[in-house]
């Protein structure tokens, strides 16, 4: 059995191709963040202007980047709940190098990146080696993480004053004409990367595989392990560009921030239609989960619904979006 | 086998890892023989407010010839982990405490326990709602966030709209601050109407997010008040990415070093800083006079300053902010 039989057998399981269906919740994501636009640029005058896009495309990017590197993880049947913390590590690996250490902001850049990377190597390493679940293996990791990032920074935060290019990486602008900040076309050019990861390359392939059916892929000759790790290092390496945006975007690294992102993320990755059961999932979808997470905060503020609200309000779109999902399948 | 002999290697190098960094995140100070010894257990500690506190605390300790233990637990939510520590503290048979307590209720019972054994107990910061404290040394949140309203009346002319970005609607801090500033603005300044009141968590990022969405419903908005650290850094944060420098007047609270450079660069008009330095100070003196015996107020008012560009290098201000 080879790996396009496994593939092939699970889509027939399913009833129908993957590819139809996926594009089914995505036009219906896509669809209720469309909704959502016209429902708030109805309800205040203020949404639809240029500078709150921005906004909340700006607001998109660090959870979005987070999110795009959970959709490998989650396609495998897995999770990752040490995102936040990880990225947190990240960015304060960013100040150490650069603020502590002297040198240049792209080593600092790299480093951050190589943190997140070794993170996720390190959870991947966990889960394929040692069987440990991936809930508890990430859950650990978020300890880990956060534990370490106040150890490096002796639990204060660190600051880039003295590097004044170093937040331009997020806020500043390279597209001529129009000002539109760096960390949005970052998140956009990562989201295009994880596309094409995730469909055109071996590693997306058995991404699918080894969410469908781990078992029949192992069985095919194919090395979950090393491919689970890899993915994981992916995701992590996701994790650290995270990091470099949000350190940049506050001109410091906060040691104490990052915990709760990683539910944020998930949330995200679910309303894009990804199965947290494994085996489905688009970065298209992702994006757009992202997208209906910000585009739902910055509506309720500039609605002025009270914060409790708000988050009741996200909570049953998540019930919904996923419902949503479940009910397709039946069908 | 082979795991088992990875596994435990893995955790001896931890172990040797977290034993040669003598300053380990959780706790800190140690007991010496024959000095009386005063456990303090905080609301926080990697926090840099608490690491003030923590100096203060360790001022006095000095001043007054005692050892002292300080530790919290990691975030403001972990009421069970503050209980164990505050168990543990008592299992060290300390000669007294110092206390904030995340939940009075909870303490309540390891408090008669203290209280039984004739350990006196001093609360500071946000205090503990109970009889048996001797005494509580604690900033005035709601006359703190009284004066900062004051001071945002005063830049914007008393007249406008305004907007707080508050650090959480739970904790005494952040709804004492909250309608400390709100009844302020209130009773004394008719013209000024409050249009908005957001939660940022005190996440820099989340406040940042949540200020500029504020700015976007309300285009005439004149300032914007930021109850602690993270939610004014936010509101510092939103200004400049949307180039309102100069429009909206900023009021802040406590400091850290992004808030007193926001302050010297005309960003931000100033903040309210609470003392920590005094509050942990504070608690180890009074727990040192409990000890002698000495009768104790009830509230040790720690205080607090206004400090804008024109003031913030002044001794006193210096000593009370944190970089």
């Amino acid at each position: 059995m080879n790996i396009d039989t496994v593939v092939n057998e699970e889509k027939k399981k399913l009833g129908n191709s993957r590819i139809p269906s996926g594009a089914i919740q995505q036009i219906l994501a896509f669809a209720s963040l469309i909704a959502l636009i016209i429902f708030f640029s109805l309800a205040s005058g203020s949404f639809l202007q240029y500078s709150n896009i921005i906004g909340i495309l700006l607001s998109t990017a660090v959870i979005g980047i987070l999110a795009l590197g959970a959709t490998f993880v989650i396609i495998t049947g897995g999770i990752d709940l040490s995102v936040g913390t990880v990225m947190t590590l990240s960015s304060v690996m960013i100040g150490v190098i650069v603020v502590d250490g002297g040198m240049p902001i792209w080593v600092g850049i790299v480093g951050g990146i190589l943190t997140g990377a070794l993170c996720g190597l390190l959870s991947g390493f966990a889960i394929a080696k040692l069987n440990i679940p991936p809930f508890i293996a990430t859950l650990a990791m978020m300890m880990i993480a956060k534990g370490l990032a106040l150890v490096i920074s002796s639990a204060a935060p660190i600051y880039f004053s003295d590097h004044p290019s170093f937040t331009k990486i997020s806020l500043g602008s390279i597209t001529p004409g129009i000002e539109v900040p760096n960390a949005i076309l970052i998140f956009f050019i990562m989201a295009i990367i994880g596309g094409i990861i995730l469909s055109k390359t071996i590693l997306g392939r058995y991404n699918f595989a080894i969410g469908s059916n781990e078992e029949a892929t192992k069985l095919s000759g194919v090395n979950v392990n090393f491919w689970k790790m890899s993915i994981y290092t992916l995701a992590g390496a996701f994790t650290g560009v995270a990091g470099v945006l949000m350190a940049a975007r506050l001109n410091s690294a906060q040691p104490a921030l990052g915990q709760g992102y990683e539910l944020e993320a998930i949330a995200a990755v679910v309303i894009g239609g990804t199965s947290l059961s494994g085996g489905k999932g688009t970065i298209v979808g992702t994006v757009i989960g992202a997208l209906i997470m910000s585009v739902l905060t910055n509506g309720l503020r500039i609605m002025s619904i009270p914060q409790e609200w708000q988050t009741v309000v996200v909570g049953l779109v998540i019930i919904l979006a996923v419902y949503a999902d479940t009910l397709r399948k039946k069908d | 086998m082979k795991k088992i002999g990875l596994l435990s290697g893995i955790l001896a190098t931890s172990l040797l890892f977290a034993a040669c960094s003598d300053d380990g995140a959780e706790g800190a100070g140690e007991i010496e023989e024959g000095k009386p010894y005063v456990a303090v257990v905080s609301k926080g500690f990697q926090h840099q407010f608490w690491q003030a506190v923590k100096k203060g605390a360790e001022e006095a300790a000095e001043e007054f010839d005692v050892s002292i233990t300080f530790e919290g637990p990691e975030s403001e939510s972990q009421v069970d982990k503050q209980i164990e520590m505050l168990q543990a503290a008592l299992d060290k048979k300390p000669d007294a405490i110092g206390f904030a307590a995340l939940d009075s209720k909870a303490a309540s019972p390891l408090l008669s326990e203290a209280d039984g054994k004739d350990i006196p107990i001093i609360a500071f910061d946000s205090g503990v709602d109970s009889e048996i404290p001797l005494a509580t040394a604690s900033t005035d949140n709601r006359a703190a966030a009284a004066l900062a309203a004051d001071k945002m009346a005063e830049a914007i002319g008393e007249e406008g709209k305004i907007a707080l970005i508050v650090h959480d609607q739970t904790s005494v801090t952040g709804t004492d601050r909250r309608d400390g500033f709100k009844e302020q603005i209130e009773s004394k300044y008719p013209n000024i109407e409050i249009v908005d009141i957001q939660y940022g968590a005190g996440d820099h990022l989340k406040s940042t997010d949540a200020a500029k969405a504020v700015m976007q419903a309300h285009p005439d908005l004149k300032g914007i008040f930021g109850s602690n650290e993270g939610s004014a850094i936010g509101v510092v944060n939103a200004v400049n990415e949307l180039n309102k420098k100069g429009k909206i007047t900023i009021i802040g609270f406590d400091s850290g070093k992004q808030q007193l450079d926001a302050i010297k660069d005309g960003v931000m008009t100033g903040a309210v800083t609470q003392n920590p330095v005094g509050i942990g100070y504070e608690t180890v003196k009074a727990a040192v006079e409990a000890l002698d015996g000495k009768e104790l107020d009830k509230v040790i008012d720690t205080g607090f300053y206004w400090y804008d560009k024109n003031n913030i290098d002044d001794e006193e201000i210096q000593a009370a902010v944190y970089q």
